[in-house]
């Protein structure tokens, strides 16, 4: 136990001189919040527009889609604030400075998400805060604690799964030696597909965001239990079963240390 | 004690012809070559000595130093560190030594050295006073009181390398990896920094195993010296086996390297 709190210790530790480096560098910090800010107002408008035109889409209203969206995004961008580490990955690897992560006495996991905490993530998360209590209020959702709790659930949830897909895309650089950008496809998909309800796009995506990249469990279905069109509590623990996406993350990450170690790569 | 025997280690490389029509080709079949980083190599380092292992580039330095050091694992043979395996026993193993990679930095770039200190000091759980009691020692020895409040960017590489070693040392390890500690510094801080290796030697024991380029370190640190060329051990003595009458320390290494083809 006393190795826990030493653990989350030293992660604070190391979030702290991640943010004291940043704040060497004021006007890129806010530049950098102020664009993140834009690029998702951005999307906001496009979802706008789309809805000016359409009063739904496939049976789910404009603040709906707007409290999908902000789940989603507020999701994406917790994982990118704190897994940019296995974003950056491949730059590590390359500049050999994950020798130095091999000859300190801490796993390599902690080492390598300490490495960088993605502050200026904030600027997106605000937008993401205005269209999720947007969509709140005019949603008409009543709420109660389960569905309350169920929001904390999406958000741990698809933090996890977000991360995971960056741990997958950084376990790959130990084989690749650089990042692959067909990655994308689910990282940055997963976010993309996520402005909507992915029901929305048919039964086979619907599958594949269950069963494969598990992100339908901490969007679609919670959605469905926050929106009240479904009652099952079975809706509402999906989210944190979608964090067992994690483990086989973790499993290939582990393949990808022990394939460094004997390669040199 | 340090205990290599019969290590191998070689690597997959891959090979194609230059130009754009084969680096198309290469994307789809790629040629591998086996390169031999070690072959069969082996030796013994007592507790407290200091060695120097050198040889040209692409000798098999590194790899040597990262098996020592855990970050590599050895295809075949045996590596025993004061009774730890290195790659297997990884943490329990690096708890206690030092690593300077000099060509890489292991300092904060943006916050003062002092920051990266007490990070280091969580890292490694370095208890309070005897944290306090080596950064105060390092900090005399290295001269580091002017610099601990300067953020490493700012540094000289002289100033960021005595930063850096005293980084590499702060949780008190009783072995020291140095991987070309010199390399770039100006004469004032490469004799700053062998003086300082010496005394800790000399005060607290520590085995020391120095690659370098720099013969004078050499001359000036190491009581032994090992020479690799293309993977083997090619000789293990001291500096007075090689040494012919008054000849410089260049001089000598290099006629050593042309007496081997290497």
């Amino acid at each position: 136990m006393k190795n826990d709190c030493s653990f989350i210790k030293l992660y604070w530790h190391y979030v702290s001189i991640n943010v004291r480096s940043m704040m060497q560098y004021k006007t890129s910090f806010f530049l950098s919040v102020t664009g993140q800010f834009f690029v998702s107002f951005n999307v906001f408008l496009g979802i706008y527009f789309m809805f000016r035109r359409f009063p739904e889409v496939d049976g789910f209203t404009y603040s709906e889609v707007l409290l999908c969206y902000g789940v989603v995004l507020l999701e994406y961008s917790l994982a990118e604030m704190f897994a940019r580490g296995f974003d950056m990955f491949p730059g590590m690897v390359r500049g050999g400075e994950f020798d130095r992560v091999l000859v300190r006495p801490r796993g390599e996991i902690l080492q390598v998400l300490g490495s960088k905490f993605e502050l200026t993530r904030i600027g997106r998360m605000i937008q993401a805060l205005f269209m999720f209590v947007y969509g709140i209020v005019k949603s008409d959702v009543t709420w109660t604690f389960p569905r309350a709790l169920t929001v904390i659930f999406m958000l741990a949830g698809g933090t996890a799964v977000f991360s995971g897909l960056f741990l997958i895309y950084a376990g790959i650089c130990f084989f690749t030696l650089d990042g692959l950008e067909f990655m994308n496809v689910f990282t940055d998909g997963a976010k993309e597909f996520g402005k909507y309800p992915v029901g929305i796009y048919g039964e086979k995506m619907l599958l594949f965001a269950t069963f494969i990249v598990p992100y339908a469990l901490v969007q679609y279905y919670p959605l469905l239990f926050l929106l009240g069109r479904r009652n099952s509590l079975f809706y509402m623990v999906l989210p944190l079963l979608a964090g067992a996406f994690l483990f086989p993350a973790m499993g290939l990450w582990k393949f990808g240390v022990r394939h460094y170690q004997s390669s040199g790569s | 004690m340090i205990m290599m025997e019969h290590v191998c280690k070689s690597y997959r490389i891959a090979k194609r012809n230059a130009g754009f029509r084969e680096a198309c080709k290469s994307l789809f079949f790629r040629e591998y070559e086996v390169a031999t980083a070690l072959s069969d190599v082996s030796f013994t380092i007592g507790d407290g000595e200091m060695v120097g292992y050198i040889g040209p580039n692409g000798a098999g330095k590194s790899s040597t130093i990262k098996i020592l050091s855990g970050i590599l694992t050895p295809d075949s043979g045996r590596v025993l560190v004061d009774g730890r395996i290195p790659y297997r026993d990884r943490i329990e193993h690096v708890r206690q030594i030092g690593v300077v990679f000099g060509q890489r930095s292991q300092l904060w770039w943006d916050v003062p050295v002092i920051d990266s200190f007490e990070l280091l000091k969580d890292i490694y759980s370095i208890p309070k006073s005897g944290y306090r009691q080596n950064l105060e020692e390092l900090t005399q020895l290295l001269n580091l009181e002017e610099l601990l409040r300067t953020p490493a960017r700012q540094l000289s590489l002289g100033q960021r390398m005595r930063c850096e070693i005293a980084a590499s040392l702060l949780h008190g390890p009783k072995l020291l990896f140095l991987d070309e500690p010199t390399i770039g510094l100006d004469a004032v801080s490469k004799l700053a920094v062998r003086d300082f290796i010496l005394k800790l030697n000399k005060l607290h024991g520590v085995t020391v195993i120095l690659t370098t380029h720099d013969m004078q370190d050499i001359e000036a640190l190491a009581s032994r010296i090992i020479l690799i060329g293309k993977g083997r051990i090619l000789m293990d003595g001291n500096l007075s086996d090689i040494k012919k009458g008054n000849a410089d320390i260049d001089e000598t290494v290099a006629e050593l390297y042309r007496s081997y083809n290497i």
